[in-house]
C-alpha cells in the first residue's frame, strides 16, 4: 500500500528533477527512491490488510510479486546509460512513466475487486504504448506503438465484455463474492453467462500476457519497441499479467474449476509448441527473445493450471529466475546493439574475444533460459515440472520438456556466435555501472542456481 | 433521481444484452477488417461503449450503484487511452503522411 503511493510522489519527484540543467542525476536518483520502495514494501510482509473499501488487498502474495517487479525495473535502469549520454531531453519522463507504469503492476497483484485489476492493467498498458513509441523519428518504433496501442485496446474490450457478464451474472465485482456465487452456480440458469464471461476474460488476459493463439502482436512489438523497454514487458508486465491470472483463476473463479480448465490446459501447449518453435526459426535476436517470452509465458501457465502449495512459490521462483536472465540477455543485447549495428546473431561474433565479460553474462543469461543445471532456470523448471506433477498433469510436463529441449537449440546459437565465430567489429565500450549489473545478475542466477531453497518457501 | 433506472427497467434486460452485444460485434468486425487506423480506433470505442451499455443496464435492473462506477472508471481509462492512441496515430501521420495500417510493414518474420 505504501510502495504505491511512494512511487506515485516519487514519480513526480522524479519529473521536477527533469527541469534540472544536468540529467546526471536523475539515474541514481531513481534507483535511491525504488530502493525505498522495495524495502517499504516489506513492512506489509506477514501483515495482511484491506485497503480502500476492500479494493485491494495487500497480503504476503503481493508483497512478493510486488517486490519482484520493483527489483526488475532497478536492475533494467542502469542500462539506460545511452539515454544518459545522448543527452535525451525526454529522460526524466520515460523514467517516471516507468514508475507510474510500477504502480499499475503492484495494483494487478493485490487486487481484490475486478475493478482494480482493469485500472492495474490499464494503468500498466497505456504507459507500456508511450514507451513503445519513444523513439518517435524511427518508423519501427512507431508501428511497435499503433500495433500494441490497436491490439492491447482491442483486448481490453474483449476483457471488459468478460467483465461486464461476470458482474450481470453474479451481481458484484468483489471477487470473494463472485467465488462464491460461481462455486454454488448448480442451479441458476444464470450460468451461462458466467461462462462466456469467463471466456472473454480469460482471452482478454490471454492476449496481455501473450500467450498463444493471442500472441501475434508480440513479436512485432517486442521486435520494434526500444530495447530498454523490451525488457521491461517481457519482465514486468509478464509478471504481473501471470500473478494476475493466477490470482483470477483460483480466487475468483474456483467453481468453474471444469468449464475453465481445459481451455488453460489446450492455451498452455499451443503457447508451449508455438513460443518455442518460433523461436528456433528466427534470424534477429531480439525477435528469438520474443517468440522466448512466449514460450516462457507458457511454463509459467503450466504453474497456473496446477494449484497445490508449491504452485504459488514455484511462479515467483519462475519469475523471478526469469527476470534476471532476461534483464541480463537484453542488457547485453542494448549495449552491442548500440555500437554495432542491427539486431541478428551474426551481430554476436566474436564477442568471447573482445568482451569477454558481455560474452560470459549472455552465456550464462542464456543457459539460465535454456535451464542448464546449476543457473536459476533449472529449478525455476524443476519446481513448475514438480508443482504440476503434484497436480497429475505428467503428459504437460513431458511436453514441456520436449519443447524445453527445443529452446536450447536457439539459446545456444547466440553462444555459439560468440566463442566460434571471428570477432566482426571493434571491441565494445560498456561503462561501469552496466559491468557491475551485469555481474551481479551473473551471480545471482548462480545463486539461485546453487541455493534455491532460499527463495522458494517464502509464501 | 430516481426515476432513470425505472426507465430503464421499461424494456426487457434481454433487449439490452442484445443490443450491446451487437454493439460489441459490430466493433470488432470494424477493428478486424477496416485499414485506417482512426477508423479502427473508432470501433474500439464503439466496443467500449457497448461494455457500459451493459453495465449501466444490468446496474438499473439490480439496483446496485457499482456497475454504474465502473462505468465512470471505464470512460476515465478510455480518455486516457484516446490521448496516447491518437498521439500515436500523429506521430505516424508526421513520418507516412497516412494513417493506413497496411503501410506499416517493417516488422515481419
Amino acid at each position: 500500500m505504501t510502495s504505491i503511493i511512494l512511487l506515485s510522489v516519487f514519480g513526480i519527484i522524479n519529473l521536477f528533477l527533469g527541469f534540472l540543467k544536468s540529467n546526471k542525476i536523475l539515474l541514481p536518483a531513481v534507483i535511491i527512491f525504488l530502493a525505498i520502495v522495495f524495502g517499504v514494501n516489506f513492512l506489509d510482509w506477514n501483515n495482511p490488510q484491506s485497503h480502500f473499501n476492500n479494493m485491494l488487498t495487500i497480503d504476503n502474495f503481493a508483497v512478493a510479486f510486488s517486490a519482484v517487479m520493483v527489483l526488475s525495473l532497478a536492475l533494467i535502469l542502469p542500462f539506460s546509460r545511452s539515454y544518459i549520454n545522448s543527452g535525451n531531453p525526454h529522460l526524466a519522463e520515460f523514467y517516471s512513466i516507468l514508475m507510474f507504469s510500477l504502480v499499475g503492476a503492484i495494483m494487478m497483484v493485490s487486487y481484490e475487486n475486478i475493478i482494480m485489476l482493469f485500472l492495474g492493467i490499464e494503468i500498466l498498458s497505456i504507459a507500456m504504448y508511450v514507451m513503445a513509441g519513444s523513439h518517435k523519428k524511427e518508423l519501427r518504433s512507431n508501428e511497435a506503438a499503433l500495433k500494441y496501442l490497436l491490439m492491447g485496446s482491442f483486448a481490453t474490450g474483449i476483457l471488459l465484455f468478460g467483465f461486464a457478464l461476470i458482474y450481470g451474472a453474479s451481481g458484484s465485482f468483489n471477487i470473494a463474492e463472485i467465488a462464491s456465487f460461481s462455486s454454488n452456480t448448480t442451479a441458476t440458469d444464470l450460468l451461462p453467462m458466467m461462462e462466456i464471461g469467463v471466456l472473454l476474460v480469460l482471452v482478454g488476459i490471454c492476449f496481455k500476457i501473450g500467450a498463444a493463439p493471442f500472441h501475434f502482436w508480440t513479436p512485432d512489438v517486442y521486435e520494434g519497441t526500444p530495447t530498454l523497454f523490451t525488457t521491461y514487458m517481457s519482465t514486468v508486465v509478464k509478471t504481473a499479467g501471470i500473478a494476475a491470472f493466477y490470482k483470477l483463476v483460483w480466487a475468483v473463479f474456483p467453481g468453474l474449476n471444469e468449464f475453465w480448465y481445459p481451455t488453460l490446459v489446450a492455451i498452455t501447449v499451443l503457447t508451449l509448441v508455438i513460443g518455442n518453435i518460433g523461436a528456433a526459426i528466427q534470424t534477429s535476436f531480439k525477435r528469438m527473445m520474443a517468440y522466448s517470452s512466449i514460450a516462457h509465458a507458457g511454463y509459467l501457465l503450466i504453474a497456473l493450471t496446477s494449484f497445490n502449495d508449491y504452485s504459488e512459490n514455484a511462479v515467483l521462483f519462475y519469475a523471478l529466475s526469469y527476470t534476471v536472465a532476461t534483464v541480463a540477455a537484453f542488457g547485453v543485447l542494448k549495449l552491442v546493439s548500440d555500437q554495432r549495428e542491427g539486431e541478428t546473431y551474426e551481430m554476436f561474433n566474436g564477442l568471447g574475444r573482445t568482451n569477454p565479460l558481455l560474452a560470459f553474462a549472455m552465456t550464462v543469461a542464456m543457459c539460465s533460459l535454456a535451464s542448464i543445471p546449476l543457473t536459476g532456470g533449472f529449478f525455476a523448471k524443476f519446481f513448475i515440472f514438480g508443482s504440476a506433477i503434484e497436480a497429475g498433469a505428467v503428459w504437460l510436463v513431458v511436453v514441456a520438456i520436449l519443447m524445453s529441449a527445443v529452446s536450447i537449440y536457439y539459446y545456444f546459437r547466440v553462444v555459439m556466435a560468440m566463442y566460434m565465430k571471428e570477432p566482426v567489429g571493434e571491441k565494445v565500450a560498456v561503462d561501469g555501472f552496466a559491468a557491475f549489473m551485469l555481474i551481479f545478475l551473473s551471480i545471482f542466477t548462480f545463486i539461485m542456481g546453487i541455493f534455491p531453497g532460499w527463495f522458494n518457501n517464502w509464501l | 433521481m430516481n426515476e432513470i433506472p425505472e426507465v430503464i427497467r421499461t424494456i426487457p434486460l434481454n433487449y439490452y444484452l442484445f443490443l450491446s452485444t451487437a454493439l460489441f460485434v459490430i466493433g470488432v468486425t470494424g477493428v478486424l477488417l477496416r485499414r485506417n487506423a482512426i477508423i479502427i480506433f473508432m470501433c474500439i470505442e464503439l466496443m467500449l461503449n457497448a461494455v457500459n451499455l451493459l453495465l449501466v443496464s444490468f446496474s438499473a435492473y439490480r439496483s446496485d450503484p457499482n456497475g454504474q462506477v465502473f462505468v465512470f472508471f471505464i470512460m476515465a481509462v478510455a480518455a486516457a487511452e484516446v490521448c496516447v492512441g491518437l498521439a500515436i496515430i500523429v506521430m505516424i501521420y508526421r513520418n507516412l503522411q497516412s494513417t493506413d495500417v497496411h503501410l506499416l510493414n517493417k516488422l515481419k518474420w
